[in-house]
């Protein structure tokens, strides 16, 4: 059970990623929990480290607390108890005001996109840098070129509604990216998407965490984890069961094994079908 | 590029949500001609109800045997006394003329069987407040114990306040008054509430883009601005339209009635240019404190 304790530092990365400087951590969780106003409790006692440039899954079944951490770490919602870091900076020390300027270091990818409905591909991505004040010119320059990096190039014209799932999650990718953010966090990206679709995404993520953004991303995508062997982090019921380095979505798992557990979890005894 | 950037960000919105823009205008339009049509008409109102109250007036009637001192002695006095607004001598002559421009038919004849004019001297006076008109009557007058009213000066025959007219007069027109004031503060609040509803609604219906523009990070102020302008320009669109309608109107109807009915142009109301000008101000202002005032709730994600 050596895997359900979590790990005080992050593992050594693999060679393919930029090594790390210093030992800030670009995520850290000290105890962290949160107790929404309801009574129910999205994360409980989780303390994590990410290191600059990993990529880190968060898995689990809904209402483990993944969307937690992240709405936590966008500083949407504000932890009950313990503290956050991001890049060695106090959650807690971050003024209200000062909020939005955390957040443009900080880009997001939903499920649901959360484009802006009444403006184009283009104007959606350069929403994102007119707010930091970015000169017209270099906005200019910016948007086609992140554009044609998630392969959009032919629709910058084009409205949110006007575009596949997959294409609507590209724009909100090269949104999130646009700014060449330190973190990129990315709240189910495929969870709407076919098994296809899912895999480009993927790759652009992949892609933008190979040029040294760290990446979290919460899914429940089985498949994506397992084929891709990173950092994953498991929670239950708020609380961080499992940390491996290059996991599973499920530590590995014989067919028996889950022959067992689906006939448990049905109430079906060995009496059931017995194939 | 802010100024710019947000004006564009404001005709953007109103031209994508062009709907709730449109209804919110209308709101706009609709309350400022009905507040554009209604200060005038209160205004007129309470000015004829002020009319009616200048009309109350003490008279002061000269005893026929006052030496030319007394009666001298009187007009200071009167002149001198508290909450006295004008003073105005109406001799034997003048106030048979009246009377008889008032009731020809009895004092042309009654005048022939008297031989003489029957009508003393008399001094109008006029309070500064009508409703403390009974303290002039106390002075000039004082009532004795018995409750008879006794002269303070020789000179003064008889005071007289119609006392019957006046109180009527001043309970009508201050129920008018207090009537037309309050309809005014309902109308003004009435107006406020229903720009700021449809305000609301207009931006309840994009409240997850303000929440995606939080998410990208953008500051209160970045997102609020164009929602700023947004209400300017729809209390403008709207006001400027409402102005319109209501010089139409005054043009076609009222101007051409001013001169066959005196009632219309007599009592002061408000002056047309500085009606737009208030009007116009209230929309703009409304509208854009009624968006930035909404928008605070869906800012705080």
């Amino acid at each position: 059970m050596a895997h359900l304790r979590s790990r005080p530092t992050p593992a050594p990365l693999p060679a393919e990623r930029p090594a790390q400087t210093g030992d800030v951590p670009v995520v850290e969780f000290r105890d962290v929990s949160k107790v929404y106003d309801g009574g129910s409790v999205g994360l409980e006692h989780a303390s994590m480290r990410i290191g600059r440039g990993e990529f880190v899954f968060l898995v689990g079944p809904t209402g483990c607390g993944k969307s937690t951490c992240i709405r936590l770490l966008m500083k949407e919602l504000e932890a009950s108890s313990g503290e956050i870091l991001i890049a060695g900076k106090k959650f807690s020390d971050i003024d209200r005001s000062k909020v939005p300027y955390l957040r443009r270091n900080i880009g997001t990818v939903f499920q649901d996109y959360k484009l802006l409905p009444n403006r184009t591909v283009y104007d959606n991505v350069a929403y994102s840098l007119e707010v930091i004040g970015e000169a017209r010119q270099e906005i200019r320059r910016k948007v086609p070129d992140i554009l044609r990096l998630v392969g959009l190039s032919t629709k910058l014209h084009n409205f949110p509604d006007e575009l596949s799932g997959g294409e609507q999650q590209r724009v909100s990718i090269a949104r999130a990216f646009v700014n060449h953010p330190p973190l990129l966090l990315a709240d189910e990206p495929t969870g709407n998407l076919d098994p296809e679709t899912s895999i480009g995404i993927m790759q652009l993520i992949y892609r933008i965490n190979k040029t040294g953004t760290t990446v979290v991303v919460a899914t429940h995508d089985k498949e994506m984890v397992d084929k891709m062997r990173r950092r994953v982090i498991e929670l239950r019921e708020g609380r961080i069961i499992r940390d491996e380095l290059s996991g599973m979505y499920r530590p590995d798992e014989s067919t028996t094994e889950f022959a067992i557990r689906l006939r448990g979890e049905l109430g079906v005894g060995a009496e059931g079908h017995p194939n | 590029m802010t100024f710019g950037f947000f004006f564009k960000e404001a005709i953007r919105g109103l031209s994508r949500n062009s709907a709730p823009a449109l209804a919110a205008m209308l709101t706009v339009l609709l309350t400022a001609l009905v507040l554009g049509v209604f200060i005038p008409i209160v205004q007129a109102t309470t000015g004829t109800a002020n009319e009616v109250r200048d009309r109350v007036v003490v008279n002061v009637y000269v005893a026929d045997d006052a030496t030319e001192a007394e009666r001298r002695q009187l007009a200071g006095a009167l002149e001198d006394t508290a909450n006295v607004k004008s003073v105005e001598f109406v001799s034997k002559e003048k106030g048979l003329a009246e009377a008889k421009r008032d009731n020809p038919a009895a004092f042309e004849e009654g005048t022939e069987l008297l031989g003489a004019n029957p009508l003393p001297d008399m001094y109008k006076v006029v309070p500064e407040d009508p409703d403390e008109v009974g303290s002039i009557v106390d002075r000039l007058a004082p009532a004795g114990a018995d409750g008879v009213r006794e002269p303070s000066l020789a000179a003064i025959g008889e005071v007289r306040n119609k006392e019957d007219d006046t109180e009527k007069i001043l309970s009508a027109t201050g129920l008018v008054k207090i009537l037309t004031g309050g309809l005014m503060a309902l109308l003004v609040f009435a107006s406020v509430a229903l720009v700021a509803n449809t305000l609301r609604l207009s931006i309840f219906a994009r409240r997850r883009e303000v929440e995606v523009m939080k998410l990208v990070g953008a500051t209160n102020w970045f997102i609020r601005w164009p929602f700023v302008i947004e209400g300017v320009l729809v209390g403008f669109m709207g006001g400027v339209l409402a102005v319109l309608l209501l010089t139409i109107a005054k043009e076609t109807f009222i101007d051409p009635l001013e001169d066959r009915f005196a009632l219309l142009a007599a009592p002061e109301t408000i002056d047309f240019p500085l009606l737009i000008v208030v009007l116009l101000l209230a929309c703009i202002a409304v509208s854009a404190a009624g968006s930035a005032i909404t928008l605070r709730r869906f800012l705080r994600v």
